[in-house]
């Protein structure tokens, strides 16, 4: 199969439907079991912080948060460049699938770093470059929501806001290397990609779990609002219909939520 | 269990209250993106059998008038 073909199937909505309904129940079941067993495993069984001592703790869930509010970001900006390359439909859907949720974990993020900055800072806020960027990407979001809204055309809305985003993607870099850019309250990174972390293993470990539960969650979210988004859309079509009247067979694979 | 009792689990050194408002706050935001996909999901069937109906509807129309 050329990629071609590949790409024109993964355009398809109807495919894309039937395809994303069989992943749901694993993304589902996997993300819950290591969000859980993260969570569980952070709160108990890790010994504290030498420095800063329990409340180190709030790293399993402000962590993942952030890293995850930051890479939806960039699966939407990708979504808007290939609509508006390529104008498919199906990449407009998951962009406006996206907001909301990327919204929610941008807020989880800014909210769980206030209260983590409290006993740790002595401050709940400060206007530093890494804060105030991420404050922005929660700003952003709320802006591909509002634009959305704004517009009666949904052609018009998907260009619009994939402009948006786009732009709004250089955001990204500057959240990730604003903690060394510029000086900040807010601690460097401690996980690193090339060279060698400066976490311990026993903290790492749980923070692995809910990071890739977090990752999870995201994707098995965003397949149930990009699948709502199709089944409103394509209303009109026989294979939409039969799906929610029960005339299909695979009426039972969309059950899960 | 690093603590030695259910009562410093919660406790943490006086940190618990921070650390478990955000564990808390993180499921509750989790659900409610989850309830609002349902919302959505149940939002869009009622769209689709709203055109089903009015499209039996008018199937119906043309029928009695044969």
């Amino acid at each position: 199969m050329s990629i071609w073909t590949t790409f024109h199937k993964w355009g398809s909505p109807r495919w894309f439907y039937q395809f994303s309904g069989r992943l749901l129940p694993w993304l589902g079941g996997l993300s819950l079991l290591l969000l859980i067993g993260g969570a569980v495993w952070g709160l108990a069984l890790v010994p504290p912080d030498y420095k800063q001592g329990n409340s180190f703790r709030i790293i399993y869930v402000h962590v993942p948060a952030s890293a995850v509010a930051m890479g939806a970001y960039m699966t939407m900006a990708i979504a808007g460049a290939i609509h508006l390359i390529w104008r498919m439909k199906l990449a407009a859907m998951v962009m406006k699938a996206i907001a909301p949720i990327g919204a929610s974990l941008t807020f989880l993020a800014l909210l769980t770093g206030a209260v983590w900055g409290k006993p740790t800072w002595g401050t709940w806020w400060v206007w530093d470059a890494r804060i105030t960027s991420v404050l922005i990407l929660f700003f952003l979001y709320l802006g591909v929501i509002a634009l959305h809204q704004a517009f009666e055309n949904r052609e018009a809305a998907a260009k619009a806001c994939a402009v948006l985003v786009i732009v709004g993607a250089v955001n990204i870099p500057i959240i990730y290397w604003s903690v060394e850019w510029w000086y900040s309250l807010h601690q460097p990174a401690s996980i690193r990609f090339i060279g060698e972390s400066s976490i311990h293993p026993s903290m790492l470990r749980p923070l692995m779990a809910t990071m890739a539960g977090m990752y999870l969650f995201f994707a098995w979210a965003m397949l149930l609002f990009t699948r709502n988004e199709i089944l409103d859309r394509e209303r009109n079509t026989r294979w939409v219909q039969d799906i929610v009247c029960g005339d299909d067979k695979n009426a039972e694979s969309n059950s899960v939520l | 269990m690093y603590f030695d009792s259910i009562g410093e689990l919660f406790a943490m050194d006086g940190h618990g209250p921070y650390v478990w408002f955000c564990y808390g706050i993180t499921a509750l935001v989790l659900c409610v993106i989850l309830f609002e996909a349902r919302r959505r999901r149940l939002g869009a069937e009622q769209r689709v059998r709203g055109v089903v109906r009015r499209k039996q509807a008018s199937a119906n129309k043309v029928k009695g008038k044969e």
